[in-house]
């Protein structure tokens, strides 16, 4: 960097944004004025709707023809020469700045590489379209260059290989490689971890650091998620409703909040350790339930109780199957909420579909309410569905969009014969909806008409229906935005209390699994590595995969943070050294 | 008509889809291949036992010219008063060994008779997949380039009359004008009939006239050729360009949607090598696997424009024995259409496939 | 990159939007949403339809003589005379009144497509949900059988079908029927294929499986949340097909599969008849029955082509707005994970 006064790379000045939709004109950004400075890392915070992505996509001028623009957005060169204004630049000026000055690293690595050119071309056409001189030799050298700087191993080899012939966290790095192959002084990075599992988030974000302190280059970075903000932004911009509500640097953002909006937001992060209190009290609470059960005679059986199940998926015509889980035994006892942590891959919704007898399990015993479910039929199974209730990830999903939320939550009440039809059910159905704290007169509405956060209330209302002995959750929060999270997360809790079913919560995100969860049991690659309680899982945890997805996971405390870099980077090593673990 | 403008175009993959990496392709091109047998069959009986619901051929040919005893003495000799189960056997092994009977109004096998037409049908179908290709993709590309704006507007509604037109009426108006008024192009016809002599006597003919008039080597025998081939190629070939201009803007506009074509715009890529390259490339892989559909509806028309432009390929003939209601030659020119749609799609499936590196690699 | 208006949890949703009755229909809903050329599209498309069905209502009143009417009080019309005061468009080869048989073509064709697409939607509707949705072996079979059928030239099979059917000609509800029929077993596995794709998308959806979940049986899942979202784009197909199924029909016609001349007046036949005259430069017989299906299957396919396009978000067209307009709401370009996809990963 140089040393006199430069000029940010990037001005935004009262930019406003307004799009074309069905339901008319909306308008997205509302004057926001932004500086970036030079090898800055700015975190444009902010939930669904806040207006961040958009902001960021129009400093390179990449927003749809539906969009109107006003205000400025002054972007300068790396050299700090030369100084633009996107929103008045032509189609073949702007082509000119995005790549060279500014350029973008996307969210999902897997649909941001076209599958059906190598990386190497993809990455030498952005050279190529800077500079029509250039060989494809000398291109293909510069793409190599560039991959093995963002640390693919192999780069000779691998510039010609498809984009589906990497790994998720290496298709990330590859897009990285292809932004930063210009040398911009600006990189937009819109959420660009979120797609990835926290090990391989830590190593992104890794690398984006490096961007900033070995190549000087100032990322925008777009996400919803605190501690990944924590972990690399320099300064904090927090958007809400298309205006920027706080902006400070980081440090001061997570210490000294001041807006209500960021403090609400900060607040609603989970953290680990949070819960534990509630736990332990539920814990002691079951325990003296279990004691007066087991003096008047009774002996509660496990509501589930999984011994070296097996689930294996077929294999293609003589392929070899897959087996999603390996050998799997836990228990879940009445009234207690296992959390079943692990990431993509790891089988945990598997196993909780095999619970719901979605999926038949090819090995070992599982026992769902004392039925064997190997060697399923469905016809047996029936009437035990009506003490499983379930909870769906995709709260805009998990609705018919032809029935009415009403209807939809009396469906369990009419399959089971407990009403005739779904206005019979609706007075219970009332109840249900205010148990989950939805005005009754939402019955009438269709799914679409609610919001992500209600949705998934309704959602928990049909779940618990027939008041289920058991409730299956997978991942039901984890499409919500942290504040709606928040809230389901506590209702959730308040349900639990007051219906005292059993749960199994699927989770990839520690410390949501941790506010809830009476016992964790973690999954890696179909088999448990690891299970006990939220304190002895998380605070001491015994497995080296533990250690690292605990590690991995980044807290809202640039601090704290820091320090946990540290940790992580020597249990990298160690399991590189061990990668068994 | 086949469809061909449907949204839901694209085949419905019985075989595994060729996503997984490492050895899939063998497999798959395998089972692909093994797919051929049963559609075969299936169409091969369904015109079998459709025709056979009629009653036996010789009646439907020959009723009325013949008395009732020697109608039944033919039937007899023909083996048409057995169990229709039996015929359906026999019919089968025959069709095994490549023998698709011998027709009634003429008694020539159905294999001479294709191999005399169906180089002429080739032919055709070449011409106006030729049209075609030309003015349907970029014609596509472009329309796709301006999408929402009047150039676009321009090139959708050319396609759809493209393929409102009916191919006769579409090759009849071509006639009228280009061969009847202006009197650039002839009117029917593949050849004069000096062309056509001349080549009766080359020793190995090949039935598609444009090879043979190059075998000829004379320039005027070429033109000829070529001249009686531009309406025809043309009627029919706008048709299908049509369908390809709607498909490839479809598909191109669709991918242009995609992330990854945004992330080259941030990488500095021009509009015009975004639809060129990046949208292009993989729209490519659904629009092969329609194309090869669309072979059908090339066969259907070319029926049509055969019989218009008395181009005597396959679907004249067809068209032929049809009137002379000579229902074994019907169904053994349909069976064997059916036999090379069948391969075609496997061809353009295995095509599909190549270009797609998920597949191959 | 999407802008859809999504509510998030945060803000109340926005209040219940209850169209009326015409609002729900499908092509008036499409007709509000539709901007610029697709409207204009749309709109040239629905005029055109209008005025075929129209003609065919009314072709009885409007036409000045009858389909196979040779004659008036002032004698024979006499065979090919050119467009004159009597008869506009002039008499065919057969000498009948061009312009007449025109205006009852498309009486026939209306009729034809009517009933063949009808047949077809109810007989390809139910073999793919059933098909689609129970899966196995009758599944694989049915897609084996509807994808040879629908690989090989159609207008062959209906020629087949339409032999059997009628032997090749016949009265006026004989042909009819026989050309509708032809079509409908053409069509049926085109129908089969998008319903059996769309059961198939939709089974994995979670709401059907979350009726699973609670233990609903098979055909409450296939007709409570399957049928109606499966057949969402039916009004698309509806028309595109019907188109086709018009130009089938003027293909039976052409090939002298159609009906008799006496029966009902068909374009296809009419233009079978005019193939000899084109080449004695009478235009007159070919070129009005052959624009007359020309600007029905335009009229037809541009209403299918513009359902299609507003169907699809991606091809849908948006006003522009004008800088700062709009009132503050919520734009969302963060998608929603996917629920299939964790387990699609977890099977790779």
């Amino acid at each position: 960097m140089s040393t006199d006064v430069v000029t940010p790379v990037v001005q935004i000045d009262d930019l406003s944004i307004s799009f074309a939709t069905d339901a008319g004109a909306v308008k997205a950004v509302a004057g926001v004025t932004l500086t970036v400075n030079r090898g800055e890392v700015l975190a444009i915070v902010g939930e669904s709707g806040s207006g961040k992505t958009v902001t960021a996509k129009s400093i390179l001028g990449l927003l749809p023809e539906t969009a109107t623009l006003g205000g400025a957005v002054l972007l300068s060169n790396r050299a700090g020469t030369a100084t633009r204004d996107i929103v008045t630049l032509d189609k073949k000026q702007l082509r000119a700045v995005r790549g060279a000055d500014v350029s973008m690293v996307f969210q999902e690595p897997s649909t941001a590489l076209n599958p059906v050119y190598t990386v190497g071309w993809q990455i030498a056409e952005g050279l190529r379209a800077h500079n029509a001189k250039l060989t494809r030799s000398e291109a293909k050298r510069q793409a190599i260059d560039i991959l093995r700087k963002v640390g693919i191993p192999d780069p000779e080899v691998r510039v010609d290989y498809y984009p589906h012939q990497f790994s998720g966290g290496q298709k990330q790095r590859v897009v990285i490689a292809s932004a930063l192959v210009l040398n911009p002084g600006l990189i937009v990075a819109d959420e660009p971890t979120t797609a990835l599992d926290v090990t391989v988030q830590a190593e992104i974000l890794d690398l984006l650091r490096r961007l900033r302190d070995e190549f000087g280059t100032a990322i925008v970075l777009i996400t919803h998620n605190m501690g990944v903000v924590a972990d690399l932004a320099d300064r904090v911009a927090v958007m809400y409703q298309g205006v920027v509500v706080e902006e400070a640097d980081a440090a001061t953002l997570f210490s000294a909040p001041q807006n209500d909006y960021t403090k609400k937001l900060l607040d609603a992060v989970p953290r680990i350790g949070q819960g534990r209190v509630r736990t332990v009290e539920r814990a002691a609470e079951r325990e003296r339930m279990r004691v007066s059960r087991a003096s008047e005679g009774h002996v509660d059986a496990p509501v589930v109780e999984a011994t070296d199940l097996v689930i294996e998926y077929p294999g293609r015509l003589g392929r070899k199957g897959f087996r999603a889980v390996d050998e799997v035994s836990f228990r879940i006892a009445q009234g207690e909420v296992l959390g079943l942590v692990g990431e993509s891959g790891s089988g945990k919704t598997t196993i909780g579909r095999a619970i719901g007898g979605l999926t038949r399990i090819t090995g070992g015993s599982l026992k769902v309410l004392d039925f064997e479910m190997n060697g399923f039929s469905e016809r047996r199974f029936k009437p035990l569905r009506a003490d499983i209730g379930f909870v769906f990830q995709d709260p805009a999903a998990s609705f018919n969009p032809l029935l009415t939320i009403a209807d939809a939550v009396a469906e369990p009440l009419v399959i089971h014969g407990r009403a005739k039809n779904p206005e019979a059910a609706r007075k219970r159905v009332d109840e249900l909806l205010e148990a989950v704290q939805l005005p009754k007169s939402y019955g009438d509405r269709f799914p679409h008409e609610l919001s992500g956060g209600q949705r998934q209330r309704a959602s928990l209302a049909r779940g618990l229906a027939l008041e289920p002995k058991l409730l299956i959750a997978d991942e039901p929060t984890s499409a919500l935005d942290v504040s709606v999270q928040a809230r389901v997360l506590e209702l959730f809790a308040e349900l639990q209390l007051e219906f005292g079913f059993a749960a199994l919560f699927i989770s990839h995100d520690l410390a949501v699994v941790d506010l809830l969860a009476d016992r964790i049991a973690v999954l890696y690659h179909g088999a448990l590595v690891e299970e006990g309680t939220g304190e002895e899982v998380l605070e001491h945890p015994q497995n080296p995969y533990t250690r690292r997805l605990l590690a991995s996971l980044p807290v809202p405390d640039p601090a704290e943070q820091a320090a946990r870099r540290g940790l992580l980077a020597s249990l990298q090593e160690n399991s590189r050294a061990n990668p068994a673990g | 008509m086949t469809t061909s403008l449907l949204p839901t175009d694209a085949p419905s993959v019985v075989a595994p889809k060729p996503k997984s990496a490492g050895g899939g392709l063998g497999r798959y091109l395998l089972i692909r291949f093994l797919l051929i047998f049963p559609t075969i069959f299936i169409l091969v009986t369904l015109v079998f036992l459709l025709m056979r619901t009629i009653g036996d051929p010789i009646t439907a040919a020959q009723g009325g010219r013949l008395t009732a005893d020697q109608l039944a003495e033919r039937i007899h000799a023909a083996g048409y008063d057995r169990p229709v189960l039996v015929q359906y056997v026999e019919y089968l092994g025959q069709v095994f060994t490549g023998n698709f009977g011998n027709t009634i109004s003429d008694n020539r096998p159905v294999t001479e008779v294709l191999l005399t037409y169906g180089g002429a049908t080739l032919e055709l179908a070449f011409y106006a997949l030729i049209v075609a290709f030309i003015v349907g993709i970029p014609l596509g590309m472009l329309a796709a380039y301006f999408r929402d704006r009047y150039p676009d507007a321009v090139l959708r509604i050319a396609a759809i009359l493209f393929y409102a037109t009916p191919v006769f009426f579409a090759g009849m108006m071509l006639k009228l004008i280009f061969s009847v008024w202006l009197q650039w192009l002839p009117v029917a016809g593949r050849a004069t009939t000096r062309t056509e002599l001349a080549m009766q006597t080359l020793p190995n003919k090949t039935g598609i006239y444009l090879i043979d008039a190059i075998q000829l080597g004379n320039s005027a025998a070429i033109g000829d050729v070529l001249s009686h081939a531009v309406l025809p190629g043309i009627a029919l070939g706008l048709l299908t360009a049509g369908v390809f201009l709607r498909l490839v803007r479809t598909n191109v506009i669709g991918t242009l949607g995609t992330d990854y074509v945004d992330a080259a715009r941030s990488r500095g890529v021009s509009e015009f090598r975004l639809v060129r390259k990046h949208a292009y490339k993989p729209a490519l892989i659904p629009i092969i696997t329609v194309i090869g559909l669309q072979i059908a509806l090339l066969l259907g028309g070319a029926v049509l424009t055969e019989t218009t432009f008395e181009w005597k390929g396959l679907g004249f003939q067809l068209a032929a024995y049809l009137s002379a209601r000579d229902f074994v030659a019907v169904q053994g020119i349909v069976a064997l259409l059916a036999v090379f749609v069948a391969l075609t799609n496997f061809v353009v499936d295995v095509i599909a496939a190549l270009i797609d590196p998920r597949v191959r690699y | 990159m999407t802008t859809e208006l999504v509510p998030t949890g945060h803000v109340a949703a926005l209040p219940p939007t209850k169209p009326g009755f015409f609002g729900r229909l499908p092509v008036l809903k499409q007709l509000r949403q539709s901007v610029g050329l697709q409207r204009g599209m749309l709109v040239a498309g629905l005029v055109i339809t209008a005025i075929f069905v129209l003609v065919a209502i009314f072709a009885p009143l409007i036409a000045p003589y009858g389909f196979s009417q040779l004659r008036d009080d002032a004698g024979a019309f006499g065979a090919q005379q050119p467009p004159s005061a009597a008869h506009i468009m002039g008499t065919t080869v057969g000498g009948y009144d061009v312009y007449s048989r025109v205006l009852w073509g498309a009486q026939t064709a209306v009729l034809v497509i009517i009933m063949a697409v009808v047949f077809s939607i109810f007989a390809g509707i139910l073999l793919g949900l059933v098909s689609g949705y129970l899966g196995g072996w009758l599944d694989r079979v049915l897609v084996v059988i509807g994808d040879a059928i629908y690989a090989f030239p159609s207008l062959l099979l209906a020629i087949v079908l339409s032999i059997v059917i009628s032997g090749g000609q016949s009265s006026l509800w004989g042909g009819i029927m026989a050309a509708a029929l032809s079509i409908t077993v053409v069509f049926i596995p085109q129908y089969y294929r998008v319903i059996r794709a769309e059961t198939i998308r939709i089974k994995a959806e979670p709401y059907v499986e979350s009726a699973k979940m609670l233990g609903a049986g098979a055909p409450r899942i296939m007709f409570r949340h399957v049928l109606r979202n499966a057949t969402r784009t039916l009004p698309i197909i509806f028309t595109l097909n019907s188109s086709e199924a018009l130009l089938t029909l003027a293909g039976l016609g052409f090939l002298g599969f159609g009906i008799e001349p006496t029966a009902a007046a068909e374009w296809g036949y009419d233009l079978n008849k005019a193939l000899s005259d084109v080449t004695s430069g009478i235009w007159w017989t070919a070129l009005y029955p052959g624009l007359a299906i020309v600007l029905a299957v335009l009229g037809i396919t541009l209403v299918g082509e513009s359902l299609n396009d507003l169907a699809d978000p991606r091809l849908r067209g948006r006003k522009r707005v004008k800088q700062k307009e709009g009132t503050m709401s919520l734009t969302s370009v963060d998608k929603p994970l996917p629920s299939e996809t964790e387990i699609l990963e977890e099977n790779a």
